[in-house]
């Protein structure tokens, strides 16, 4: 036993109550399915059923594009200082409430309290703070000089960051005026129907927000659906492009937000011990269910024994166990067939020839749980250096000079982010030009602002969230700024977002 | 041969020479340090605050109290110290709570060298260690021969430890092999006189708040090893910034470093500002986490601090009995 043992420091279930059975939200409402159909929604660290959700069917989908309907016309007509103020409210329960609904995040999706706590609550809030701000300066905002929404959002979300996902597509769509129709992930629903709860304590007028919760076929229904005029999805590339096949030749617009397998490079002048909490930060968090993870580690050949060593050392020291447990890094997968599949890539690496290391780790016996991993010796050809894996696994790869690593990061279908560690302020720059990825990091990774627009390049989607770049999504006629409006704005506003130039 | 060595006694002395070419000259001693790993200072102070959010309950709580006071250099550093101030600051560190006696006893008092006397007198055989400041503390602005001088009527006096600061100055204009070459003389100079050829341990100072750059913490870390520290220490408690966690984890790092380089084994040392319980089980997770348990042990590792000791009396307190205690039940000295 360790001299230093931590005691284990549980986060109180008590602030948290989580009722037997939820309903679908429609029209500021909770209401049961039209066909009495639920599934159950289950702790991943236990496989303890949580609660039971009502699975929407076409009809309910229907009712809740008709609320949305029904409420665009006033909500848009608000001043956009008016939307503001139930954005801010929105924005403050939510800090409010952050333990409770930490607790509640940690339990549906298996993360660490550690990280529910301080990255996705705080982020959530500034979210919706953020768009607050942008609600009544949208005419500034370089999308012409009276922007329009475009009507009912339908906006499908994934399990990895249930909360934060919602804001990601809320806060964007309320603040310039369109209604919207939400549905989580069929494993993650419960802070969804918090933040419905949220809305209603908020006094946000019925059928503003709608929360329908199912699994795929929900979603299906949604993008299906004639009454929505845009489609926002974040998710598997997969789905991301029969999304894509659904809504083309309608008028729906679409931003996609898919996969990804970014490269985490690290040159031989990087900051060492800072690249090695970067790349552990940037595959281990949220057990590397993270659309922008970096799941393949590019270092360069002189130094990587050197930071291998390093980044073993420091794998060693990660907790994983119980997510509420505050001490907890890595908490559980969030569902069995996520599990299913790391471990078939898993073992795909291995027989194609890949060496796995992972550190020794005691796993709790129910649950979904996967140790923190490392392959080495991986190439481009192996399949855990050209899939998305999803999970806590790290494939290394190696390079000799900055152009082999460009090509290298660059040689996936993917683009959605990269790192570069190295103490070089040119090199810096010049990477990050030749990087075909929607945010490039230096010397620091996973790093997200509100302020700042993130999105991909090629399989890894269209369209950018965040930032000012976020509101074109949810803007009709988004065209250049007209010349008499563009004397007001700074230079770069005048253009089209960074992330366009490669569509 | 052991994998690892103390920074003192023959095996040392033998593995320190196998660096001799990086120190043999101005020019080789500046391009080594400036050719470590630079420090990222925002990836940085985002571990070092990770770090600090682990939560220590309980018994494990319990175990880092007790830990804590053991470890503590437990100080007075004032022009107004008298021997009647540093006894009863003796005292306390022999018995730092008189309502337990369970409570264990700190590391060493540490004192300005004239006081060196009596607070080993006052000690005797407890166990405690004596350590005294050294080479024209704090300002370290002084002939090289005043700072010897200083350290050996300290060691003749019966110190256990010498803590010396660095010459700022000269390691700021680089002059590396300046500073190198004074850490190796008050090191011969902290051997004692009375033919037992044992030394006192030198603790060497960097004062981090004065050093501005945490390239320029982890360059001087690497230096004071390389000229054979046996701890490296933050600060004196006397400027306006002190001990940190990140400046602490630049040390720890750069220990845990030349352990694997060199096979030479440093202590640690944060010193000053450091003065809750809360922080100091802060500190003590850094260890863990960077060096690991083998350094959790005052040989190892202490705190430079005087009112921190009473925060993890009243919390040692608050443990063993529910309740909080005050001020008015630690002994103010």
């Amino acid at each position: 036993m360790p001299v230093f043992e931590y005691a284990p420091a549980p986060e109180s279930r008590a602030v948290v109550d989580i009722a037997p059975s939820y309903g679908l939200f429609i029209d500021g409402e909770f209401t049961e399915a039209g066909d009495g159909k639920v599934f159950k929604t289950l702790s991943p660290s236990s496989e303890e059923v949580l609660s039971e959700v009502a699975q929407a069917g076409a009809e309910d989908v229907d009712r809740a594009v008709r609320a949305a309907r029904k409420a665009f016309g006033t909500w848009s007509a608000l001043p956009g200082a008016e939307r503001a103020k139930y954005l801010f409210r929105i924005a403050r329960i939510i800090q409010e409430r952050s333990r409770e609904l930490a607790v509640l995040e940690s339990l549906d999706n298996g993360k660490p309290i550690r990280e529910s706590r301080d990255a996705d609550l705080p982020l959530v809030a500034a979210h919706f703070f953020y768009y607050a701000g942008w609600a009544d300066k949208l005419a500034y905002a370089g999308y012409g000089p009276d922007p329009r929404p475009l009507g009912v959002a339908g906006q499908i979300i994934p399990w990895n960051f249930p909360l934060l996902m919602l804001a990601w597509k809320i806060a964007p769509a309320l603040a310039t005026g369109n209604t919207v129709v939400l549905k989580p992930a069929e494993t993650t629903p419960l802070s969804a129907l918090f933040f419905a709860d949220i809305c209603r304590q908020a006094g946000l007028p019925n059928g503003v927000v709608n929360i329908v919760t199912g699994d795929g076929s929900t979603g299906a229904e949604l993008v299906a659906h004639p009454g929505i005029d845009k489609v926002a999805f974040t998710g598997s590339t997969e789905v991301g492009k029969a999304i894509a096949r659904t809504v083309a030749g309608t008028k729906k617009k679409v931003t996609l937000e898919l996969g990804g397998k970014a490269a985490n490079i690290v040159f031989d002048d990087a900051p060492i011990d800072q690249a090695v909490e970067g790349i552990v930060g940037g595959i281990f968090f949220n057990q590397g269910h993270v659309c922008c993870a970096g799941s393949r580690l590019l270092v360069q050949e002189s130094v990587q024994d050197e930071l291998l060593d390093a980044l073993k050392r420091r794998m060693s020291t990660l907790r994983v166990g119980d997510p509420l447990d505050k001490n907890t890094d890595i908490g559980a997968i969030n569902s069995a067939e996520q599990l299913a599949r790391i471990r078939a890539l898993a073992d795909a690496g291995e027989a194609e020839g890949a060496e796995r290391w992972a550190p020794e780790c005691e796993l709790p016996s129910s649950g979904y749980w996967f140790a923190p991993t490392l392959f080495t010796g991986v190439t481009q050809a192996h399949r855990i250096a050209r899939e998305e894996i999803f999970g806590p696994v790290l494939s290394v790869l190696t390079f000799r000079t900055p152009e082999e690593a460009v090509a290298k990061a660059n040689n996936t279908p993917y683009g959605l982010s990269a790192g570069i560690w190295t103490e070089k302020g040119s090199r810096i720059l010049w990477m990050a030009n030749k990087l075909r990825a929607g945010v490039v990091w230096s010397n620091t990774f996973n790093k997200f602002d509100p302020a700042s627009p993130f999105g991909g390049y090629k399989e890894s989607g269209y369209g950018r969230e965040g930032g000012r770049h976020g509101l074109e999504a949810y803007l009709a006629g988004a065209a250049e700024p007209t010349s008499e409006h563009r004397g007001h704005l700074p230079p770069e506003a005048g253009g089209k977002g960074e992330g366009e130039r490669d569509r | 041969m052991p994998t690892t060595v103390p920074a003192y006694g023959e095996e040392a002395a033998e593995r320190l020479a196998s660096m001799a070419d990086v120190t043999a000259g101005d020019s080789a001693l500046r391009r080594f340090l400036h050719g470590l790993p630079g420090v990222d200072a925002v990836g940085l102070q985002a571990r070092a605050a990770t770090l600090g959010t682990r939560s220590i309950k309980t018994t494990a709580k319990a175990y880092a109290i007790d830990l804590a006071i053991s470890m503590i250099d437990l100080t007075t550093l004032e022009g107004a110290d008298t021997p009647g101030k540093v006894r009863s600051l003796c005292a306390k560190g022999i018995n730092p709570d008189p309502t337990d006696r369970t409570a264990p006893r700190v590391a060493a008092i540490c004192v300005y060298g004239d006081m060196v006397a009596t607070a080993k007198e006052a000690l005797k055989d407890s166990g405690i260690h004596v350590a005294a400041v050294a080479t024209a503390f704090p300002s370290g602005r002084a002939a090289l021969s005043v700072k010897l001088a200083d350290t050996r009527e300290a060691v003749a006096a019966g110190a256990d430890e010498i803590d010396m600061v660095i010459d700022r100055g000269a390691f700021l204009s680089g002059r590396y092999l300046e500073v190198f070459e004074e850490i190796r003389q008050v090191k011969a100079a902290c051997v004692r006189e009375d033919g037992s050829g044992t030394a006192a341990h030198l603790k060497v100072i960097f004062e981090t708040g004065e050093l501005q750059t945490y390239d320029n913490v982890r360059r001087a870390s690497w230096l004071a090893m390389l000229a054979g520290a046996d701890f490296i220490k933050t600060s004196t408690g006397k400027v306006a910034v002190n001990a940190t966690p990140p400046v602490t984890l630049v040390l720890l790092e750069a220990v845990r470093d030349f352990r694997a380089a060199v096979g030479v084994r440093v202590g640690v040392k944060p010193a000053g500002g450091i003065r809750t319980s809360k922080d100091a089980i802060k500190y003590l997770v850094m260890v863990n986490e960077t060096l690991g348990e083998e350094w959790l042990s005052p040989e190892w590792f202490r705190f430079g601090a005087s009112s921190l000791l009473n925060d993890l009396l009243m919390q040692r307190q608050k443990l063993s009995t529910g309740r909080y205690s005050g001020p008015d039940y630690v002994t103010v000295d």
